[in-house]
């Protein structure tokens, strides 16, 4: 089989196609490739991509907590025990997004575990695209809410979660839930959950200490001034430093989270689909969900890039391409439909 | 001296590389024998329902005596298949009886709605599904194993240490049409 790629967004495209699907960018016939030996490459390049973007997550945790914990200290008078300090948050945080943070996710959505005699279909689709992809069989989560979603946390195949609405499954037949739980899978065996969970984790650490730093800064100082009335120049510019840093690093975190999650939501459905072999069966669900308007009130804004379609309904429509954890929806189905 | 020190080195890498490419050529191959081994489990688990549903219909469909023998002779004749080809044929067999018995129960509403056989439907509706997704997936192990040895380097190491191709699961023409069975 053989496939035309984009050579700006990398997407593959239908040989018949004069445009990109994705991104609009006209093709010739110089992007042609064999289909069958990218896959592979294309898959391991996705896991080793997301293995690098984790360290470098994690470095930036570090680098951002260090430079707090310096201005801390600053503006306490406690010195160096700022900077240590910090370094030990940030271990500490990052042990426990990594080693608990599947838990935590299940537990922040609202999620509950369960077994194959209270959901036959469902255990058996994610049984059944399990065996398909290869995998050891994830756990099984239903979030009881009327609200269209689903989502894969875990740090890798072996110890991974899918967990899925209460309205989503009533929702779906057969056919459009395996499409739905192949996308999940794909994310699992991507190790999309890996990275995803650590960025939920870590963005929701730097925005809550960010928050803090600002609000002290705004309402904290006043009584501290005038013991430190001599030394002007230099407390403003870790003033002026402190300040930028609280407004930059959660939007810049929220930027990277943003951009990654969406190219990862199409290279899933695409793999989705190689599970499966049955493009309709998802672009149909996916259909469901976009005509559905029930907000998921369990999802935040640290986890709403790990759902298969964004938890906010209201936020989907207005945004523009930049502030989306996710693709417009109509987009997705249009390639799938033209698988 | 230095001459012997280069030959060495060139010696050692290459060894090496062997040692790699073999290994490789080892764990494909096994990959696939798991592969084949999950589609064996969940055609045993498919024996093992069938049983479990005929006994259940059996009293509801006195008249279908007919569809119902067909199934449990497939399933003796499944069982006792020898060979990727000869096995890949009685089973496709099997499926097809099981979907005329299927299409049988949709003619009779107090067998549709009782518990066990609703049951037992979606656990063979599931385990068709399994077994072609097991076939699949045996079949892409398969494609990566013989590419393996086809290529170079890895094909003259796979020639002597006897590595060799192995077969597709290959699905009748006639059967490729509708695999899946939507009792919804």
């Amino acid at each position: 089989m053989a496939a035309k790629v984009c050579p700006r967004c990398g997407f593959y495209n239908n040989v018949l196609r004069k445009r990109c699907s994705l991104c609009d960018t006209p093709l010739d016939g110089s992007q042609m490739t064999d289909i069958f030996y990218n896959k592979k490459e294309n898959f391991y390049r996705i896991q080793s991509s997301n293995k690098r973007n984790s360290i470098l997550l994690i470095i930036f945790l570090f680098i951002f907590l260090l430079i707090l914990g310096f201005i801390f200290g600053y503006i306490f008078d406690i010195g160096y025990a700022g900077p240590i300090f910090a370094f030990i948050i940030s271990i500490i945080t990052t042990l426990i997004s990594y080693n608990m943070g599947k838990s935590i996710v299940l537990k922040i959505s609202g999620a509950k575990k369960v077994t194959k005699n209270e959901e036959p279909q469902f255990v058996n689709v994610v049984e059944e695209i399990a065996l398909a992809a290869g995998l050891p069989t994830p756990e099984t989560y239903i979030i009881e809410s009327d609200a269209l979603n689903a989502f894969a946390t875990g740090k890798n195949p072996n110890d991974s979660a899918i967990a899925i609405t209460r309205g989503l499954l009533n929702k779906l037949n057969r056919e459009e839930l395996s499409g739905v739980v192949a996308h999940e899978m794909s994310h699992i065996s991507n190790l999309d959950i890996k990275f995803s969970m650590l960025v939920g984790v870590i963005v929701g650490t730097i925005v809550m200490l960010s928050d803090w730093l600002l609000r002290y800064l705004f309402w904290g100082r006043r009584g501290r001034r005038d013991r430190r009335e001599g030394g002007g120049g230099v407390e403003l510019i870790v003033i002026v430093i402190a300040i930028l840093l609280a407004i930059i690093a959660p939007i810049l975190s929220k930027l990277i989270q943003m951009s990654i999650s969406r190219k990862r939501e199409l290279l899933a459905d695409a793999k989705a689909v190689e599970f499966t072999r049955n493009p309709e069966g998802l672009a149909s669900a996916l259909e469901k969900i976009a005509q559905s308007s029930v907000k998921l009130e369990t999802a935040s804004r640290a986890t709403a890039h790990m759902f298969i379609a964004n938890p906010f309904k209201d936020f989907s429509k207005k945004s523009s391409a930049l502030f989306s954890t996710h693709p417009p929806i109509e987009s997705r189905i249009r390639i799938l439909r033209s698988m | 001296m230095v001459i012997l020190i280069i030959v060495g080195i060139i010696l050692l890498v290459i060894i090496l590389a062997i040692i790699g490419i073999y290994n490789n050529l080892v764990s494909e191959r096994n990959r696939v024998k798991n592969a084949w081994s999950q589609i064996d489990v969940q055609l045993k688990r498919r024996y093992d329902l069938i049983p479990n549903l005929v006994e259940v219909v059996k009293d509801y469909m006195s008249y279908e005596q007919e569809t119902l023998t067909k199934v449990i002779e497939a399933r003796n004749f499944a069982m006792n298949a020898k060979g990727v080809k000869a096995q890949a044929e009685a089973e496709n067999m099997l499926s097809g009886a099981l979907k005329s018995l299927f299409a049988v129960v949709e003619n009779y509403p107090q067998l549709k709605a009782n518990e066990n056989v609703m049951r037992l439907q979606e656990e063979l509706t599931s385990t068709e599904n399994r077994i072609s997704y097991a076939r699949q997936f045996y079949n892409d192990c398969v494609m990566q194993f013989n590419t393996m040895v086809e290529t170079f380097p890895a094909n003259i190491i796979a020639a002597i240490f006897n590595f060799k191709q192995m077969e597709f699961f290959v699905i009748p023409e006639t059967e490729k049409a509708n695999v899946k069975v939507d009792l919804r």
